[in-house]
This record gives structure tokens, C-alpha cells and sequence, in this order.
């Protein structure tokens, strides 16, 4: 029985596979990639106000308004889940940022003897310290994020009940929530902070929209997280399978909240970003985003089956949803078209994928 | 293999089991199973299907606690509440569907769980290098063409297997249980694996092998166990029994050994 364990190893009949069928060229966010490529190439022709520096800053600025949400539900996707209550998330948080804001601002309001004095003349409020009215209400609004993603994870990990469901319900909690908490009317960012909050939300930077630089920042972290952290490869593994997961003695159940809690955060920052663009968080703010998330996350590559996603596919998707919104605007198609086309693109997306992995 | 039953006859044993029984509700499972493994001893598990080694085998493993009996691992009382608390104490399982991630590559699934950091001031990085070479090795050692930045859906049987083993290799596990190991790959690579349990049992790791398959068990085990109708039937070393007694013995036409 001994065996000739000594000799070096060989691959003699495994062949290594050929670079385009291996990693991001084999993958969906490789074939979205080159659609999107081909469809900026036809835009050029179409449209020559399309390559146009106002009319990027404007496509950069209005993708990013999903993206980085886009990025928090990827990692939901990855593990096999899905959270449906980020649009209703986005909401919540930028009401509770700017209610708090408000509040802070306004002398004689809950808190706000610490914050703000009046100036000589009696009229202008002056902050304390500047900027501490926006952090703190910018983490208040974060806060109730983390709470919500909290119970998602809690009831989802520890209860076992289907992320579908719970998230759901969670859409319609936290939706009322918004109608409860504000009378159902809209909140304002205000004070004597609103001015930095404007600019932090959708100021520019060296030509570049401020959402834009979050967005490369979250994603290029979001990278290093998903690919070289043991975090990142027990969410990997999780989607792949679950049991095998357990098994190995990965926390599972810590994990799932993460994923979730993350998920809940992505999408606060995200509707205190674009509160800060609308200059206002109205109750029925990103009514079904949620949506457009999911969509962007799944044509860029994410598998709702689990295993399968990453930034670039997230990032990839919202920019071909914004492309072909803009592009249809510009080549004067009516705007009701839009939804019906990324339906299509979903469904495409997902079958070229489906093909591409029968022929190989 | 007879000198190699001698040599580990008088080692205290790393695994006791006494009484060992398990209800389902009013199903009996598992009824008054005595059971000793010593050090380097390979033994053969084996039944007919729902004879309870399953039962058995998580049990061992932390899956189930058993309702009635005592588990002692290396001269301890052990009770498990889940499979990591057997594999603290060196209790390894290779799984017969293997509990592989089939989307992360094969050092990633060996080590799942255990990964392999560098410190980056806070921040705690995966040794992607680290782990692939130590991977590289383990399959070495099992003479499997795997490598290890490899898919694991992309895999056969056996390299599924192999990174299934290379797993167990990892920690310094004293009893090693596999289910069904060789159910489902290549002649060549059934040589590998019984290869593997040698080298187990040459470091004193003790292997629990269950199988179908009698010329694997014949091949390699110090001892064969023979499980019927949740009870044990048998318990002999191998070269006092044949392939045709203990076919008897699975199948009922010899009641006990």
C-alpha cells in the first residue's frame, strides 16, 4: 500500500483554461462591461451632446445616487439573501438627518442650546462649533440604519424567517415610519450647518460630483473587504453554501446580520446624499429604489441565487441603467419607454450569462 | 495489517463510547453502542443504509447529542452541543457531500474558517500566498492534481475529495471520520485516498472509515465494525473475518459476530 509520494506532481491531464474563460472575462460584470462599452460607443454618434463634460458630471452625479446603495445590497445578494426595505431605508434616514438638523438648529428646540447661540442682532443663529450640527445629525440618521438593518439581520439570522418576507415588511415599517414621524409632510435640511451639508452631498470636487468620489472610495473598500478579509470570504461562502459554511465553523449567524446591518447603512448614506441633492426629504423619497437597486446589482453580475457579485458588477450596472435613461432623453424617446426597456435589460442580462455558461 | 492491530492494542483509546442510544421521537436510531478507537487505529464502519452510521457518525461529530450513553475523548467526558466543539477537541469530519463552497477556489475552501492572515497595523489581511502554497502541499501530499486557485465547481470528484481531506489536514485532528470517501471517484484516485488514511494512521491520527465499499475497508483497516437496525453487530479485527462474513452481517444473514 505504500504509496510514491515523493515524486513532484504533475498536471499531465488538466489543462489550465484560457484567460478569457477565467475570472472577470468569464464572468457577467466582463459581458455587461463590453455592452456598456458598445452602447457609449453608439451614444457618441447618436448624440454629440452626449460626451460632453456637463452631461457626464451630470450621469456620474445621477449614478452615483444609487450606487452606493447598490453596493450595500450586493453583499445582502452575495450571502443569497435580499433586503427590499433599502428604498424605504434611504427615506428614513435622510428624514431623521434633517429633522435632527433642524431641530439642533432652531433655539429654544430639543438640544440646541448646545449647538447654536444667537448673534448680536437677534435674528441669525450661529453654531458653537460649525460642522457638529451636520455630524451629529448625519450619525442620527446612520443610527436608525443600523437599527433597522440590526432587526432585518436579527429576525432573518437568528429567527430563520425568509429575507424576502422580513424585508418586505420592513419596507412598509419603515416607509410608515417616515409618514409618522414627519405628518406626512416633507423635512428640510436647515440651520446654519445646511450650507456645509449641501456642499458635502452634491457639491463638486475638482469637477468631480461629491457622490462620485463617496461611491469610488465605498467600492474600492468594498474590494479589499470582499477579497482579501476572512469577512469577505465567509460572505462569499455563505452564498455558495450555506451549510458547508456552519460546518466549517464559520459564524454564520454573525455574519448575516453584518451583511444586512452594511446593507442598512449603504442605503442611509445614501438618502442623506440624496436629500442633499433634492434639498429636501419629502416622505415618499426613493419609493421603490429598491427596485432600481436590485436591478443595477443584478445586471451588473450578482447572483440572487448566492455566491456570485462584487463592486465593479454593482458600479457597472447603475452605470448602464443611467446611460440608457440618459441616452433615451437625449435622443428625445419618451421617458416612459425607460422602464419598460430595463426590464429587458434584466432579463438580457441574466440570459446572455445563462448561455454563456451552457456553451462552455 | 496484522502487526499494525497489535501495536495499537494496548494505547489507551482516544475515543470511548459507552451506551451510546438515540431516539427520534419513537424512532430508535441508535441503541446501547459500545465503541473503542485507540491511536492510529483504522476501523471500518459499516451497514446497510439506515443502520445507523449516520447516527452514529454525528454524534461523534457534534451534529446530534445522543440521548442515552457517554462519549469520552482522550480519557475525558465530552459533550458536544455543536460540530465545533468537536473539532476543538480534534474530532474532523470529511462530509460525504464534502461541505464545499463550490463559487471559492480550493486553498480558499481548505481554509474556510481558518484563513490565514498578515496584520496590517489594525487591519487583518488574507495570506492569499501563504494559503495557496500550504494548499499546494496538502495536495501534494495526496498526490491530487489540484491546484489550489482552482474553482472547486470546476473540480472532479476526486479533487473535490482531496480538498474535502486536505481540510482535515490542516488541524492536527487525533480521529478522523469519512464518510464514503471513495463512493465516488477514480480507481487511481481510491488508491490516493487509502494512501491519505495510511499516512494518517502512521502519524497516529485514528481514521474512521465508512464504507460500502469491502475492498477498501479490507485494504486498510485494523478493524471492522459492523452496524444493523441501530445496534452493533460486530466488532473484529480484520484478518479474523472475511468479506463474505461481514456481507452476512450487514445484510441480517448472520445475526452477530
Amino acid at each position: 500500500m505504500a504509496m510514491p509520494l515523493e515524486s513532484p506532481i504533475t498536471f499531465s491531464n488538466v489543462g489550465k483554461s484560457k484567460w478569457w474563460q477565467r475570472g472577470i472575462f468569464a464572468s457577467q460584470t466582463g459581458y455587461v462591461l463590453l455592452a456598456l462599452a458598445v452602447l457609449l460607443v453608439i451614444m457618441h454618434f447618436a448624440s454629440p451632446y452626449f460626451f460632453t463634460e456637463g452631461n457626464m458630471q451630470n450621469v456620474a452625479k445621477n449614478f452615483s445616487f444609487v450606487a452606493i446603495a447598490t453596493l450595500g445590497v450586493t453583499f445582502v445578494i452575495i450571502t443569497g439573501g435580499i433586503d427590499l426595505s433599502v428604498g424605504s431605508m434611504m427615506c428614513f434616514s435622510a428624514i431623521i438627518t434633517s429633522m435632527v438638523m433642524t431641530e439642533l438648529s432652531t433655539p429654544g428646540g430639543f438640544g440646541a442650546s448646545l449647538f447654536v447661540h444667537m448673534a448680536a442682532d437677534g435674528k441669525t443663529v450661529v453654531a458653537n462649533i460649525p460642522g457638529l450640527i451636520l455630524l451629529v445629525s448625519v450619525l442620527a440618521g446612520l443610527l436608525v440604519a443600523l437599527l433597522v438593518g440590526l432587526v432585518n439581520g436579527f429576525c432573518i439570522a437568528m429567527l430563520g424567517l425568509s429575507p424576502f418576507v422580513t424585508t418586505l415588511g420592513m419596507l412598509s415599517i419603515v416607509r410608515g415610519l417616515c409618514y409618522v414621524v414627519t405628518n406626512g409632510r416633507g423635512s428640510f435640511p436647515g440651520g446654519p450647518d445646511a450650507d456645509y451639508f449641501y456642499a458635502l452631498t452634491s457639491g463638486d470636487v475638482f469637477g468631480l460630483p461629491v457622490p462620485f468620489i463617496y461611491l469610488v472610495i465605498l467600492a474600492l473598500t468594498m474590494a479589499v473587504v470582499l477579497h482579501h478579509t476572512s469577512f469577505g470570504r465567509h460572505v462569499f461562502a455563505l452564498g455558495g453554501n450555506e451549510k458547508a459554511a456552519e460546518l466549517t465553523g464559520i459564524p454564520v449567524v454573525r455574519v448575516k446580520i453584518e451583511v444586512y446591518v452594511i446593507c442598512a447603512l449603504a442605503a442611509g448614506l445614501q438618502g442623506i446624499i440624496i436629500s442633499g441633492w433634492l434639498g429636501s426629504a419629502p416622505a415618499n423619497m426613493a419609493t421603490s429604489y429598491e427596485l432600481n437597486v436590485i436591478a443595477a446589482a443584478v445586471i451588473g453580475g450578482a447572483n440572487l441565487a448566492g455566491g456570485i457579485g462584487g463592486p465593479l458588477g454593482a458600479i457597472v450596472g447603475c452605470v448602464l441603467l443611467e446611460v440608457i435613461r440618459n441616452g433615451l432623453v437625449l435622443a428625445q424617446v419618451s421617458s416612459y419607454w425607460q422602464q419598460a426597456l430595463v426590464g429587458v435589460i434584466i432579463i438580457l442580462a441574466v440570459l446572455v450569462d445563462r448561455i454563456r455558461s451552457r456553451m462552455i | 495489517m496484522a502487526n499494525a492491530e497489535t501495536a495499537s492494542a494496548d494505547a489507551t483509546p482516544i475515543l470511548e463510547l459507552q451506551g451510546i442510544g438515540k431516539e427520534f421521537g419513537a424512532i430508535r436510531a441508535l441503541h446501547d453502542v459500545d465503541l473503542q478507537v485507540r491511536p492510529g487505529e483504522v476501523i471500518g464502519l459499516m451497514g446497510d443504509n439506515g443502520a445507523g452510521k449516520s447516527t452514529l457518525v454525528k454524534i461523534i461529530a457534534g451534529n446530534f447529542r445522543p440521548t442515552h450513553g457517554e462519549i469520552r475523548f482522550g480519557g475525558n467526558a465530552v459533550h458536544f452541543n455543536r460540530p465545533i466543539d468537536a473539532r476543538a477537541v480534534g474530532i474532523e469530519v470529511v462530509y460525504q457531500d464534502l461541505a464545499l463552497a463550490d463559487n471559492l477556489t480550493a486553498a480558499a475552501n481548505v481554509f474556510l474558517g481558518r484563513e490565514l492572515k498578515r496584520k496590517f497595523g489594525p487591519i487583518a489581511l488574507l495570506d492569499h500566498k501563504a494559503m495557496a502554497s500550504r494548499a499546494l502541499e496538502l495536495f501534494g501530499e495526496l498526490r491530487s492534481e489540484t491546484r489550489p486557485d482552482d474553482l472547486v465547481k470546476q473540480m472532479s470528484g476526486g479533487q473535490r475529495q482531496a480538498v474535502a481531506i486536505a481540510r482535515t489536514r490542516l488541524s492536527n485532528a487525533r480521529l478522523v471520520m469519512m464518510d464514503e470517501p471513495t463512493a465516488a471517484i477514480s480507481v487511481r484516485q481510491v488508491e490516493q485516498v487509502l494512501g491519505l488514511i495510511h499516512r494518517l494512521k502512521e502519524q497516529g491520527v485514528a481514521v474512521m472509515l465508512i464504507s460500502h465499499r469491502m475492498p477498501d475497508v479490507f485494504a486498510v483497516c485494523d478493524r471492522v465494525v459492523v452496524m444493523r437496525r441501530g445496534e452493533k453487530r460486530a466488532d473484529k479485527p480484520i484478518h479474523q473475518t472475511s468479506p463474505e462474513e461481514v456481507t452476512a452481517l450487514i445484510t441480517g444473514a448472520k445475526e452477530a459476530a
